[in-house]
């Protein structure tokens, strides 16, 4: 099973923490973790990647939803450390024009 | 018939019809059912010896000594062979050069499972072809020396190979004396001897097979049975490649079959765990149940297997396909949007992302969301001709056992290819040195054995004739001596200490029926023997009873239970002496301790007057007869190596003595002889 870790930094950045496989199963969790973060007024947030070790089309979905939902509050949603398997689907679908990788959680939201 | 088959089938008869005699009336007449905790279990280790002497003397039934063989045809292609793992690099090299020098147009062949530069070197700079595992074997199960020679299978394109042992330097004209076997269109093997240079004459440790290379596999032969035992042997490339695809074909038609049988359970409990509102997927598991019972349909109707699977797969990427498609259509919204609002902000262009790529890209079986569901994943996956988890789709050699040779051998039989013995010296090796890196050896050698009885026993393969069952039979039955050694030798411990005699009355009814038995026994062995020595064999067969006992026990829990079979590895360089290594044959030690003092304590009561003579003298003969067997291993264990008299008495012979590894090193399937051990009670 899928767990999230989900932190607000001082900044009020949300930052989530999906541990393990990003798969039909989690993604919809992780919809329903970003929307409750949108609802309670966060809309910066950062996924922190470091610790998915797979992701499947429902996963993507849940992240480019993510984008726009927060992107229309004004704020963003950007991706951390992303693992080797997880860079590997990015690469392939090109999203990474949409979800560019950051290197660290702290400075996602530097640039 | 020869004369000396017809004396030789003349002997057979009558010690099977004395052995009977003595063993029926053992079981009938003769047990002392009020020590029946002794005299049960010494009948049945007679029983053994019994069923073990009529197994060898089946195969002395129809010895074929094939004499001098057939001209090969010209013009044959032929690739040599030489399988290494770490053996020192000159070692395998004069091997090497020994290969390029056989007579009989051939290309060499270095099979380097050690993948090392300086052996690479070495065999360009003679010219030698040079073979490591390819990248298919990164991360897979690499099955030893049969995977190596699998990897040279298909590098490799001779019809013929000739198989070689590192340490194994062959004679130039190895391939002159054997191709000429292969004018028959069935045979697909031809095993020669093997032989030892750097073994003294008195063998102390029983490395020669001279009854195994000889009478047995000559014997074999005569069932069409001959085997397969590592090295020195021609095989024809056509029917190893025909045991791999007649084993790739019946594994995947199990595989595919069973997981089609089970596969619609499968799917419906994935349905019923997936949430009411996930109809997409829920719908999408209908289907690939529908695809799974449409598959079993049609492969029942007698389908192609390929076809079959082809389309099956191809369904299921449809379902794929569409839950992606689903998914994508949300993302395709939402990238929409967020163009959108890009172009508000005046920021980057989203519309850079191509649906449609995405799709094509994510409808791979991993990333699909059907992927979720590791059952049907993995239900999805065996459903297919591809071996998922092996280097080789085809695997000619067999790896069902570490003694591969025996079990690829059996295979080949049963598809009905022939194999013959030629009875000579055509290559010499290097046998073990010392009795540490021998006991594994043994020990190796016998678990090999065990794994294929248990895995795949040759009674119950359906292809075999009887006689060919009966030989691979033969030789697994004679690996389980181990038991019947620890009666022997308690029983006359028992007698000597407690009195207890497991049978009825040593009566003259007894010896009657005893000793003319042994008598014709021993006189098969003579006669069959033909001069060889076969003493150390039948030694060894006894005296190594830990290790036969070994052996079952691990086979037994590896096949059954799963376990690793922990070996260990053997020493890969000579040792230098250390004394004595009595710490490996400690079972024996006590052994001998135990039949030295029940013989003292034995006379003891004889001269107290509370045990009988013949009873006493009898067993006191039998104790004799166990010590002078277990003497063998004072001499293994004090054994410094080996040391040449004169010149090396080998062509070509490597001068640095050196053990193999277990890695490569071929095969002598009996455990010692096929020497049966009938001896008397007490």
């Amino acid at each position: 099973m899928t767990e999230f870790h989900v932190d607000t930094t001082a900044s009020g950045i949300g930052v989530v923490r999906p541990e393990g496989r990003l798969n039909m199963v989690a993604a919809r969790q992780l919809k329903s973790v970003l929307a409750d973060l949108v609802a309670g007024g966060t809309h910066r947030i950062v996924v922190d990647l470091a610790d998915t070790s797979f992701i499947d089309s429902s996963g993507l979905g849940a992240l480019i939803g993510g984008v726009k939902s927060t992107r229309q509050q004004g704020g963003d949603l950007r991706i951390a450390r992303p693992t080797e398997a997880v860079l590997t689907v990015l690469d392939l679908t090109n999203l990474t024009k949409i979800l560019r990788p950051r290197d660290t959680v702290d400075g996602a939201f530097d640039d | 018939m020869t004369r000396r088959l017809l004396l030789i089938r003349s002997i057979v008869l009558v010690t099977a019809i004395l052995g009977l005699n003595y063993v029926v009336w053992r079981w009938l007449f003769s047990v002392n059912w009020d020590a029946w905790w002794l005299a049960v279990p010494l009948v049945v280790a007679e029983t053994y010896s019994l069923v073990d002497s009529l197994l060898f003397g089946l195969g002395m039934w129809r010895l074929k000594e094939r004499g001098e063989p057939p001209l090969p045809e010209e013009g044959l292609t032929v690739d040599v062979l030489i399988t290494t793992y770490n053996e020192p690099v000159d070692l395998v090299m004069a091997t090497a050069r020994a290969a390029l020098d056989i007579r009989y147009p051939h290309e060499t062949w270095i099979l380097d499972d050690g993948n090392r530069p300086e052996m690479r070197a070495a065999a360009e700079a003679a010219g030698v072809g040079w073979i490591t595992r390819s990248q298919d074997w990164v991360d897979m199960p690499r099955h030893a020396k049969a995977g190596n020679l699998n990897n040279a299978l298909e590098q490799t394109e001779g019809e013929f190979l000739l198989i070689l042992d590192a340490d194994q330097v062959p004679e130039p004209q190895i391939l002159d004396r054997t191709l000429g076997y292969f004018r028959d269109e069935k045979m697909g093997l031809v095993q020669t001897n093997q032989f030892f240079v750097n073994v003294p004459d008195d063998d102390p440790l029983g490395s020669q097979a001279p009854l195994f290379y000889g009478p047995i596999q000559a014997g074999k032969d005569g069932w069409n049975a001959a085997f397969f035992c590592g090295s020195n042997a021609v095989l024809r490339r056509d029917a190893l490649m025909q045991i791999g695809v007649v084993r790739y074909a019946d594994e995947m038609a199990l595989k595919v079959w069973r997981n089609l049988y089970y596969g619609e359970s499968v799917i419906k409990k994935a349905r019923r765990q997936t949430p009411r509102e996930e109809t997409l997927v829920r719908d999408a598991l209908g289907e690939v149940e529908q695809a799974v019972k449409d598959a079993r349909e049609r492969l029942g109707r007698g389908e192609a297997m390929f076809d079959v699977t082809y389309d099956f797969q191809r369904t299921v990427e449809e379902v794929r396909r569409r839950l992606v498609a689903s998914d994508l259509e949300v993302m395709a919204a939402d990238l929409e949007a967020i163009a959108a609002l890009e172009e508000q902000s005046g920021e980057g262009d989203g519309s850079l992302v191509d649906p449609q790529s995405v799709l094509e890209r994510m409808s791979h079986r991993d990333w699909s969301p059907l992927g979720a569901i590791d059952s049907v994943q993995a239900l999805v996956d065996s459903v297919n001709v591809d071996r998922h988890g092996e280097a080789q789709a085809v695997m000619p050699m067999a790896t069902i056992s570490v003694t591969e040779d025996m079990a690829t051998c059996m295979r080949m039989h049963g598809l009905g290819w022939k194999s013959a013995y030629h009875d000579e010296n055509l290559a010499f090796g290097l046998a073990p040195e010392d009795l540490e890196t021998m006991l594994t050896q043994r020990l190796r050698w016998a678990q090999g054995t065990m794994q294929v009885m248990m895995r795949e026993n040759p009674l119950t393969q359906r292809r075999l004739t009887w006689g060919q069952r009966l030989m691979y039979f033969s030789t697994m039955w004679s690996y389980l001596s181990g038991f019947a050694a620890i009666v022997y030798l308690a029983a006359p411990v028992i007698y000597l200490v407690f009195g207890v005699l497991p049978v009825q009355a040593l009566s003259s009814d007894f010896f009657i029926r005893l000793v003319p038995f042994l008598v014709v026994n021993q006189l098969l062995f003579l006669v069959v023997a033909n001069g060889r020595k076969t003493w150390r064999g039948q030694q060894y067969s006894l005296a190594l009873f830990p290790t036969w006992i070994r052996a079952f026990t691990s086979a037994f829990g590896n096949v059954v239970m799963g376990r690793s079979l922990d070996f260990a590895v053997t020493p890969k360089e000579k040792r230098s002496p250390t004394g004595p290594a009595w710490h490996l044959v400690r079972p024996q030690l006590i052994a001998m301790g135990a039949l030295v003092v029940a013989s003292v304590v034995g006379v003891a009561r004889l001269a107290a007057g509370q045990a009988g003579g013949v009873g006493t003298v009898l067993n006191l003969l039998w104790v004799a007869f166990d010590l002078a067997i277990f003497s063998v291993i004072i001499k293994a264990a004090r054994y410094r190596g080996f040391e040449p008299v004169d010149a090396p008495p080998a062509p070509a012979g490597p001068t640095e003595p050196t053990t193999s590894s277990t890695h490569t090193t071929s095969h002598t399937p009996d455990r010692a002889s096929g020497q049966s051990h009938a001896e008397g009670a007490a």
